[in-house]
């Protein structure tokens, strides 16, 4: 399989402080991984330093040559960035995932316009083109800056903790909806719940500095306490449950 | 009719002062109103006053000192904001107050009175030069071409600026020049409306536009025409009540906004208003 993206040995600090330390990581074409550990731990590190935020201050970082030129990875920030009240348009807000590939002097062609309606449509969002953001529902601004991560039809998309916005209504929905997008783009998704996304995603990468990569959707409670993440049981069933470990 | 050729002269520089200063309010004016930067504009509106005294010691153009000072201010603020090394309101609190007291100092340390002082701190059609309005003109030109041109990359990196450096290595630079555009707007409007109240003309007018849409471009539009129309009303009420012309205008817009509000207020309560 193609891989998308793929670390050796990448370390990061900010100011003397590691914060990555000697990861290896690969993200393959398709792949579901759910990024989990504790607050601190890198996983926001992880994305910046795959969107080209953050440089490494060692190891390397390889990317499919088609995300490289093309820019095709699609970013959904936590949802503090963008500022609700101000007076944008869904239409706009969903345009702006394609401010990637023009030039400075940038315009919106016909067919960018297109785009914008077909994933518009595509995330159930028809007739609201026009309304600002302030109109919009919790689950509603979600899908808005989700289709502004998918507008551009990336190969790889980066969710930085999609749960915390998510409307309980909605995250049913949500979760269908990235379901159906892993079957054109790999998911990349940073979580600190992993109870939630322990039934959706294919794989685990548990980020405390150093990676640990799970290459299923289990993990047992032997693999958490050796790499240092919450300590948590995740099983699986008809209804997926977590189990405590006892406290001291 | 002497009197009649003054008169002309009078009514052409007092309408094309009232269009640039509408455009260049109402291009400026959004800016700073979405991007919820009017402290910032405050800020820089009074450090330029310190510019203007020093100008009037010095004996150069005033204007000229307060476009280095609002524009040196503002890129300041933008830089140490960017940086996070300050808190933000301090700095421009700090500022504010400098710029003011950095003017009066010049301005007392000046030998003789000088007449045109009121005219920047509360605006004088009066003694707003041909030159004061070429300059607005060409500010204008200015100011359209570059938000038309980059329209779509300023309201990106407004509205998101964490994300528009996931695409974008220019962020911080468009931040610097669209704010350096703010101050120099300001600056050559102060001749308009004054100190004191040049801030309220680019803030009223976008806050007028809000109530009828929440698309930026249309934002700019209407906030030029109410704008203009608050300017050019302000104009004609002091002219013919005798009463100074940046008071009027910005009278004249706070009573527009009121009407607005008013009117929308009682139209959503009969019928679904869109």
């Amino acid at each position: 399989m193609a891989y998308l993206v793929e670390m050796h040995s990448v370390s990061v600090s900010y100011d003397n402080n590691i914060v990555l330390d000697k990861v290896d990581f690969k993200v393959n074409e398709y792949d579901y991984i759910g990024v989990i550990g504790p607050n601190g731990g890198g996983k926001t590190t992880l994305l910046k330093v795959i969107l080209g935020l953050k440089k490494p201050s060692a190891g390397t970082i390889v990317f499919d040559h088609d995300i490289l030129n093309g820019s095709r990875i699609g970013y959904l920030p936590q949802i503090s960035t963008g500022d609700v009240s101000y007076p944008v348009t869904v239409q706009d807000v969903i345009l702006s995932g394609l401010m990637i590939r023009k030039k400075i002097i940038s315009r919106m062609s016909v067919s960018d316009r297109k785009r914008a309606s077909s994933v518009i449509g595509e995330l159930g969002l028809s007739g609201l083109e026009n309304a600002s953001l302030s109109e919009l529902s919790g689950g509603q601004l979600q899908r808005v800056f989700l289709g502004r991560a998918i507008i551009g039809d990336p190969r790889l998309l980066l969710l930085d903790e999609p749960g915390n916005f998510v409307d309980s209504t909605f995250e049913n929905d949500f979760y269908e909806k990235l379901k159906e997008l892993n079957k054109r783009m790999a998911i990349l998704m940073v979580s600190h719940d992993i109870g939630i996304i322990s039934s959706h995603v294919k794989s685990f990468a548990c980020v405390n500095k150093g990676l640990h990569y799970h290459p299923s959707s289990e993990i047992t409670n032997e693999q958490l306490l050796a790499y240092g993440c919450p300590i948590q049981l995740i099983t699986h069933g008809e209804v997926p449950h977590t189990v405590l470990k006892s406290h001291s | 009719m002497e009197g009649n050729i003054f008169q002309y002269d009078f009514i052409i520089k007092s309408l094309l002062g009232a269009i640039f200063a509408s455009i260049t309010a109402g291009l400026a004016g959004t800016y700073i109103v979405s991007r919820r930067m009017v402290f910032l504009s405050g800020g820089i509106t009074h450090a330029s006053f310190g510019g203007i005294g020093i100008g009037y010691f010095a004996g150069f153009n005033p204007v000229i000192g307060a476009a280095v000072f609002g524009i040196l201010s503002a890129l300041g603020v933008e830089y140490l904001s960017v940086r996070h090394k300050i808190r933000e309101d301090s700095a421009i609190g700090i500022l504010w107050a400098f710029g003011m007291a950095t003017g009066i100092i010049f301005i007392w340390l000046t030998p003789g009175y000088s007449p045109n002082l009121m005219g920047y701190l509360f605006g004088s059609i009066l003694t707003v030069t041909s030159a004061d309005i070429i300059a607005l003109g060409v500010m204008s030109l200015i100011l359209i071409l570059y938000f038309s041109t980059f329209y779509r990359t300023i309201l990106y990196i407004s509205f998101d600026e964490a994300f528009a450096r996931t695409y974008s290595p220019h962020v911080d630079i468009f931040k610097y020049v669209t704010t350096s555009l703010v101050a120099l707007t300001i600056v050559l409007n102060i001749r308009m409306a004054g100190v004191i109240l040049v801030l309220s003309l680019l803030t009223i007018p976008p806050n007028i536009a809000m109530q009828f849409t929440r698309v930026y471009s249309r934002i700019i539009y209407l906030s030029i025409l109410s704008g203009f129309i608050g300017t050019a009303s302000g104009y004609i009420i002091s002219y013919f009540a005798g009463i100074p012309v940046g008071a009027t205008i910005i009278f004249t817009l706070v009573v527009l906004w009121i009407l607005v509000k008013l009117v929308i207020a009682a139209l959503k309560k009969t019928k679904k208003f869109e």
